[in-house]
């Protein structure tokens, strides 16, 4: 083909491809002293009716509170009661051990499969806190600390996971992919991007409806890639959408890191600036930081001021999931060499900085939160883990395809159970 | 000869491709560096270099597009789409872009490209990492749909995928990637080993495409299957004693018509296995293909053993998968009298 023959234009500079690669690479030894960490408190708060674009310098900042000294700093204190900043430490470590109970359970053969937020707890239960408890979640699939922080009980989790005669979705969700309208929790989809518009239509429904409740969707770095994402912010946008908008940005999808969807060139709060919309980015292993913006931004939304993207700055410590081994695309010490630390510990050392806790207190705590993800697990599997699951199910396999089970489908249940009567 | 699992065959099958024509380009979403999450495109980028192996945004809409724009330039795009459950949002560039362009352009922009895309269930996936869509593919005119059984066909029929000059989706069954699996979820797969099509020949060679193959041949009736279901269906006529001829399509759009036909009018009996839903599915096609080509040479009605018209459910797939029971059932059913 003639068009493509570099020759033909012999004077122009030769094209070049650039394939983003990140930082470090297995047997790479992680340094992050490029990153640019700005101080806590440096960021300014603006008002929360302020034009969009007074918010703008803040996407490419880093609202942070919890200084140095582990001390709350600067204008986004939340200034929050002791007995708020211990509930959402207690949720956090019952999510850290739920997660590893769980991922211990799929290694054992109990379930499929699995997938943990170590790293991230701060941002779900903070920003769940910051809402009220009538506002509506549309999360992705790392996002279990909402429910826990709106005290779900643990065992219906389980009984998902396990996909055990308890659980509510029947066996048909994979593990972890939980709904609960009650808990103002929509349903996880496998497929990325999906509930991230939506979030906005449950909004734009609110509004159409003069109704008071916001709407939170939840996006990963690398799911903004899809058009969803950008359906998102167009719609949100056009309308002044009462909605907050979060991705978290652990800085992997699976294999690729946050470069892959477009990281090296802006932040991902500074898609907000294009929208017209305000952004704010915001250390996500922060709880307090991640307590304030979702406040800032929900109030905003509540006040018709319009929809805000926050962007949660934060690392995936572990795998994508059961499914996955980061070893083989990243260096296994990556987590621990993260600068902005670890979420737990971090609004540990504050509660014991302002002197509302203590080493021994955390110890009787995390004892109590581990007494209690062991004994709903306890419970749960009474009702059963996923290999005994099978036969029972055929019946209702059928229900809720449709309101009414059309004749096709009820010949086709009549075969399945007499599959399993052989 | 070496043997080899489905995805080894796989990825020989872009080496020798990538080594032959250096305007074959490889993009997916984890495909790079990593080599993707079921590991086909392991070592090419290592080999071929960044330009030519690399990450995709998580874009499926995205890569497609990509994909024609590549295509236009005049280069080969061999993309892969994780899952075949997620290549919804790439559906609209598929179906009125890649499939449509060298009819509306009266062949002035072919759109050579293949699409990799792993399918089916069995894996305990869920409903979003378990589906059978190749229905949706191979209504669409301009569209070539090809679904391997085996190592040696996955190779040969990728190579020729890619050498042939207009686009072609490849549904790669997952369950049989590392043995063939024969619906017998509650007995040990076989390795890919012990099956005399894991000997993959070195070097360049193709399955063609629009060839079906028998692959065990018979006089009593015909089952025609793809995929995973060719294992499944072998399996189930060798428990049932049955002198069945089976025939493996390898390629559903455009169909070995010819082979079906011939092999039905010699047996008068047709069963035919898909693992996807019942309603509109490929099997409901081909059952259409046979009643009118082949309606008085039939003894018994056409009959079709198909997964169900649900979504794949998670804790159930055993009673979703058309298994051993549903095989049997309908093997009697069509045999009767």
């Amino acid at each position: 083909m003639s068009d493509k023959d570099p020759s033909l234009r012999r004077n122009a500079p030769k094209l070049a491809l650039h394939v983003p690669e990140p930082l470090f690479r297995p047997g790479d030894t992680p340094d992050f002293s490029s990153l640019k960490i700005p101080g806590a408190g440096s960021a300014p708060r603006p008002d929360v009716a302020a034009p969009a674009p007074e918010t703008h310098p803040l996407t490419t900042a880093l609202v942070r509170v919890l200084g140095e000294d582990d001390k709350a700093v600067g204008p986004w204190d939340p200034k929050l009661d002791p007995e708020t900043l211990r509930k959402m430490l207690r949720d956090m470590v019952t999510v850290r051990i739920f997660d590893d109970r769980m991922y211990r359970s799929q290694r054992q053969g109990k379930t499929s499969f699995y997938m943990k937020c170590t790293g991230e707890e701060a941002i779900a239960i903070a920003a769940q806190s910051a809402l009220d408890r009538d506002d509506m979640h549309f999360p992705t699939y790392r996002q279990q600390g909402l429910l826990v922080s709106r005290g779900y009980p643990l065992t219906e989790m389980m009984n998902q996971i396990y996909s055990n005669k308890g659980d509510k979705l029947k066996g048909r969700q994979l593990p972890i992919m939980y709904s609960d309208k009650a808990f103002g929790f929509f349903s996880i989809s496998g497929n990325l991007g999906t509930q991230f518009p939506q979030a906005v239509g449950w909004a734009m429904a609110a509004a159409i409806k003069g109704d008071s409740r916001i709407a939170m969707g939840w996006i990963g770095d690398g799911a903004t890639a899809e058009g969803d994402f950008h359906s998102a912010l167009t719609f949100a946008a056009v309308y002044n959408v009462p909605v907050v908008l979060a991705v978290v940005n652990n800085q992997w999808a699976i294999s690729s890191f946050s470069g892959i969807a477009g990281a090296e060139r802006a932040t991902f709060a500074q898609r907000a600036v294009g929208y017209g919309i305000a952004g704010l980015r915001v250390d996500g292993n922060d709880a307090l930081a991640v307590y304030s913006a979702v406040k800032w931004a929900a109030e905003r939304a509540r006040t018709n001021a319009g929809p805000t993207l926050i962007e949660f700055f934060t690392y995936r410590a572990e795998g994508h999931s059961t499914s996955d081994d980061p070893s083989g695309y990243r260096p296994t010490n990556e987590a621990k060499l993260w600068p902005l630390g670890d979420p737990v510990e971090r609004l540990k050392a504050h509660l014991i900085a302002i002197g509302e806790w203590d080493e021994e207190r955390h110890a009787a705590m995390t004892a109590e939160c581990d007494a209690a993800v062991r004994s709903a697990q306890k419970e749960s599997e009474k009702l059963g883990i996923l290999p005994e699951q099978g036969k029972d199910g055929v019946e209702t396999m059928f229900d809720d395809v449709y309101a009414d089970v059309p004749w096709h489908i009820a010949e086709q249940r009549e075969q399945a159970l007499s599959e399993g009567r052989d | 000869m070496p043997t080899m699992n489905m995805i080894q065959a796989l990825n020989d099958a872009h080496k020798v491709l990538m080594r032959r024509d250096e305007d074959v380009v490889v993009f997916g979403e984890d495909a790079g560096y990593f080599g993707g999450v079921f590991r086909v495109t392991e070592g090419l980028q290592k080999e071929f270099g960044k330009t030519r192996v690399f990450d995709a945004p998580i874009s499926e809409g995205g890569i497609v597009a990509m994909a024609v724009g590549m295509a236009a330039y005049g280069i080969k795009p061999l993309i892969e789409i994780q899952f075949a459950d997620y290549i919804y949002p790439g559906y609209d560039q598929i179906v009125s872009e890649v499939a449509k362009m060298r009819y509306r352009t009266a062949g002035e922009w072919p759109m050579p490209m293949v699409i990799r895309t792993p399918y089916g269930g069995g894996i305990f996936g869920g409903q979003t990492h378990s589906q059978s869509p190749e229905s949706l593919f191979t209504h669409i005119a301009g569209l070539k749909v090809v679904i391997p059984s085996t190592p040696y066909d996955a190779k040969g029929l990728l190579i020729a995928a890619v050498e042939d000059p207009d686009p072609v989706i490849m549904f790669e069954p997952k369950r049989i990637y590392n043995g063939p699996f024969d619906g017998h979820h509650d007995r040990p797969v076989k390795p890919w080993s012990k099956h005399p099509a894991s000997e993959v020949p070195g070097g360049h060679y193709t399955v063609p495409l629009g060839k079906a193959a028998v692959v065990r041949e018979g006089n009593a009736l015909t089952i025609l299957a793809y995929g995973t279901m060719v294992h499944v269906a072998l399996a189930a006529v060798e428990d049932q004693g049955l002198d069945a001829e089976v025939i493996d399509l390898r390629t559903l759009v455009p169909l070995d018509i010819e082979k079906i036909e011939q092999s039905v009018e010699k047996t008068g009996r047709c069963l035919i296995a898909q693992e996807a839903p019942r309603t509109s599915g490929f099997a409901a096609e081909l059952s259409a293909l046979v009643q009118e080509r082949c309606f008085y040479h039939l003894e018994a009605p056409v009959e079709r053993v198909t997964g169900w018209d649900t979504p794949y459910p998670h804790a159930y797939e055993w009673a979703y998968f058309p298994g051993p029971k549903r095989m049997k059932k309908a093997l009697e059913k069509v045999m009767a009298d």
